[in-house]
């Protein structure tokens, strides 16, 4: 057998109470790519960020190319030929692209000579970007791209990938491992951290499974199915789902009248959406499907109240229950306690307020009783919001939102990160919503969760909204959101 | 609570290696440490009347101004003007109590500490609709405007509010019914009780009411306190800053009623500065904020009579002051870091 590009041997660790890993082991073989998978919370990312020595583990050992050693930084890991992209994205808004690279890869920032190293790389790596760019204009995609070029600049032989693809639409997934692929059949290795099981099998060669922190499968790519893949993750065989649900329309009103709306861009610059319009029933679940930056978010925040059309009729029952993506900063306040984040989200009209007074007690049993009810794990109703999981936050999220007893829901991209069993919740939370009769209407950047939750699905793209044919397939959907696309946005 | 102890035991701590500090440095400057602490002790607690008339007289408009910029902090908006909106509040107190020599205390305290309020508010109006106009950050625009309070204290006392004989830079003294009770045989007047009055109302307002929850949601999230939809941002931080600018303005009215009974230039010895390191050491909390006023008081204190019995000058207290506030900002430095450690494992769950 050839010497293992990186091989991670019993490794260890706990934080604090949580025992992250309990002695897992994970080898890598030179050419190949390696998903790694498993639920929020199994390890996978801590084993990476061990390889990447950004953790320190309590035991274990590791060798590099058959070299025993353990990095003590990223420095230390980047020196062993190994380079990672996070998550989250970590590169320097006001920078450009080619300056961020140079930051990241420790080359000179001489104008001329680093663009033509830059463009030797792009060319390289078969990625393309504008070097000039600042990367705080780029699309997430184009994001997404920049890290990779970041962490291949350095000439790295071994790519460790925390989730790549979590926030890109089917097309620029694909392009990703494309060229995570050629990657790994140019002679490096890489390690393709995910949650999405067709995706593992597709791309990789090789998949390993976590579960809390042990590994429970290893193997061949071929040798697996999704369904092997979701017990080796899950233990218990996959996750039922409801799939969608029985479709007994009865004519209902309409909670959500959109017609001909003009939405201006969330940056302020032109229209997001032109001559918009979308009717929502009550009891209805609509799946919103769109590349990243097509206007679903402008549409979204519209109806949810948070910005005005600049033209059209709007008529949107009340409550509204909103559920933002970005559930740290936007959604939750993570430094406050999970109390202070539910009467965040309820207002002045809550059961809690007297006259402007607060009943403390009243609002904290109340959110004691929402964590037993979603199943959301949290030491109590004082925890901070921050120190939860990202599933866990989720459901919190979610747990508020349908505490207004809402007539309409709009939620964005409430499965980003989770795993299937957070996810599956979620979705369920959502259909008992539209069941109870709320008007339903939730973005997803997974096509196939739009596909296969929804009662029925529109399209954002090219500045229109549109709906999908009943029974259309994902081919059909994934046109219809590159329809017309203009390429490379800025 | 918890945190309270721990917070109280650190500040202890700080004061002690402040005070060290402050010894060793007038040790190796040749002066006699010990007669110096021993006199910035005996000036802020050696008597009764030290502690009342010195000590406490001086943190009575720390304790206001710090309860102001608690409500200002809380939202985030950075009131760095309190010690202006203190002498406007000083300049409609006087003005209001030149004015008001025939009605009984019952009335003309109430008009004073209103006019002074009422002027505080003023001050930071501007500011406070800079900010919520166009984005001007307040920090600078609330600077900025110390410097015209300053300048218009020394127009009113040479100008409109000059004493009947136009000679010194001061007004005449504001009618008697307009100044506060003393307490018997001391100094110390009404206003110290007024403070710990604001202090629990603030408490009460921080704890108890939708608005205090509002401000704490404001501050320390702004953006998820906006998507909340429950919440008008704007409207919560011009509210706490013109809030914040009433209390320091009745500061300068309480202490034009109760200290001065004129207005003069430097009535503040920056009173609207070191009450914000009051303020920040307390954590912004309103009856924490009673406690470290009264250090800081009996430190101005005793600095004074250092500076009488040793000759020592004042502003070497002025290190106590700052190595009190490095020391706690580092101590709540490394025990963050000890609390982001403990929180990875969920950080590095979902960092999206």
């Amino acid at each position: 057998m050839t010497t293992p590009a990186l091989e991670l041997h019993g490794i260890v660790k706990r934080f604090g109470p949580v025992q992250a890993l309990r002695g897992a082991d994970f080898t890598l073989a030179p050419g190949e790519v390696h998903a790694l998978l498993g639920e929020n919370g199994a390890g996978k990312s801590t084993l990476m960020h061990v390889a990447y020595g950004l953790v320190r583990p309590d035991a274990g050992a590791m060798a590099v190319r058959g070299r025993t050693v353990l990095p003590r930084s990223p420095r230390d890991a980047r020196r062993l030929g190994l380079g990672m992209v996070h998550q989250h994205f970590t590169s320097i808004p006001a920078f450009t692209v080619a300056e961020n690279i140079a930051l990241s890869a420790g080359w000179s920032v001489r104008p001329k000579e680093l663009r033509q190293r830059v463009l030797d790389l792009m060319g390289r790596v078969g990625l393309a970007l504008d070097p000039d760019a600042r990367a705080g204009t780029l699309t997430v995609a184009a994001k997404q791209r920049l890290e990779i070029l970041k962490a291949l600049a350095a000439d790295a032989t071994i790519l460790l990938l925390d989730e790549p693809t979590a926030v890109l639409a089917p097309s620029d997934a694909e392009e990703l491992l494309r060229v995570v692929r050629e990657f790994a059949a140019g002679g490096g290795a890489a390690v393709l951290i995910t949650h999405k099981l067709d995706e593992a099998l597709r791309a990789a060669d090789r998949v390993t499974a976590l579960r809390a922190g042990r590994v429970t499968l290893t193997g061949p790519a071929s040798a697996q199915t999704p369904d092997s893949l979701a017990r080796a993750m899950i233990g218990s065989g996959a996750p039922v789902h409801g799939g969608p649900r029985p479709a007994e329309r009865v004519e209902r009103a309409s909670l959500i009248r959109c017609e001909m709306l003009d939405l201006p861009r969330e940056d302020g610059r032109g229209l997001a959406l032109r001559g918009a319009s979308l009717t929502v029933a009550a009891g209805e679940l609509v799946g919103v499907a769109g590349v990243e930056g097509s206007g679903q978010r402008e549409l979204l925040r519209t109806i949810a109240g948070l910005a005005r059309p600049l033209r059209g009729r709007l008529e949107v029952a009340a409550p509204v229950a909103f559920v933002p993506e970005d559930r740290t900063t936007e959604g939750l306040i993570g430094e406050l306690a999970l109390t202070d984040n539910v009467v965040l989200g309820l207002g002045r009209g809550a059961a809690w307020v007297h006259r402007g007074r607060l009943d403390w007690k009243a609002a904290r049993e109340r959110t004691s009783f929402l964590i037993r009810q979603f199943g959301i794990r949290a030491s109590g109703p004082d925890a901070p919001a921050g120190a939860l999981s990202g599933g866990n936050q989720q459901k919190l999220m979610i747990a508020r939102a349908l505490e207004l007893a809402p007539r309409v829901v709009v939620a964005e991209n409430p499965t980003r990160g989770l795993d299937i069993h957070a996810a599956d919740d979620v979705w369920q939370r959502l259909a008992a919503a539209a069941t109870a009769g709320a008007a339903v209407l939730v973005y997803s950047s997974d096509l196939d969760e739009v596909l296969e939750r929804a009662d029925r699905a529109i399209v954002v793209a090219k500045g229109t909204v549109t709906a999908a044919r009943a029974g259309a397939g994902k081919a059909e959907l994934g046109a219809m959101m590159l329809g017309g696309q203009p390429g490379g946005r800025p | 609570m918890n945190g309270t102890g721990s917070g109280l035991r650190a500040g202890a701590a700080a004061l002690a290696i402040g005070l060290l500090l402050l010894a060793a440095g007038l040790w190796a400057a040749g002066f006699d440490a010990a007669a110096a602490l021993a006199a910035l002790w005996q000036g802020a607690f050696g008597s009764w009347y030290a502690f009342t008339s010195a000590t406490l007289v001086r943190a009575v408009p720390l304790i206001v101004i710090g309860l102001g910029i608690a409500v200002a902090f809380r939202a985030n908006a950075l009131n760095i003007g309190a010690e202006g909106q203190f002498y406007a509040g000083a300049i409609a107190a006087t003005w209001a109590g030149l004015h008001l020599g025939g009605s009984s205390a019952v009335v003309a305290i109430p008009a004073v500490w209103l006019a002074a309020g009422a002027a505080g508010a003023l001050w930071v109006a501007l500011p406070a609709w800079l900010r919520l106009r166009f984005g001007v950050l307040e920090v600078i625009s609330t600077l900025l405007l110390n410097f015209v309070a300053e300048s218009l204290v020394s127009w009113m006392v040479q100008g409109p509010l000059q004493e009947a004989k136009h000679i010194y830079p001061q007004s005449d003294p504001i009618a008697a019914a307009a100044r506060l009770p003393l307490l018997p045989g001391t100094r110390l007047h009404m206003g110290f009780l007024a403070g710990i009055a604001l202090a629990v109302v603030v408490w009460y307002v921080f704890r108890r009411t939708v608005w205090g929850f509002e401000l704490l949601a404001t501050g320390t999230g702004p953006r998820a306190a906006r998507v909340s939809g429950r919440i008008d941002i704007g409207r919560v931080t011009a509210l706490a800053l013109l809030w914040s600018g009433a209390i320091a303005g009745l500061a300068g009215g309480i202490e034009v009623g109760g200290v001065s009974y004129a207005l003069f230039q430097n009535l503040s010895p920056g009173y609207g500065f070191t009450a914000i390191a009051v303020a920040l050491l307390a954590r912004l909390r309103p009856l924490a904020i009673v406690l470290t006023g009264i250090v800081f008081g009996a430190l101005e204190a005793g600095a004074q009579a250092m500076q009488r019995e040793a000759g020592i000058p004042a502003v070497a207290v002025y290190v106590v002051e700052g190595v009190i506030i490095l020391v706690l900002l580092l101590a709540e430095a490394t025990g963050r870091r000890a609390r982001t450690s403990v929180a990875l494992p969920d950080a590095e769950a979902d960092p999206a």
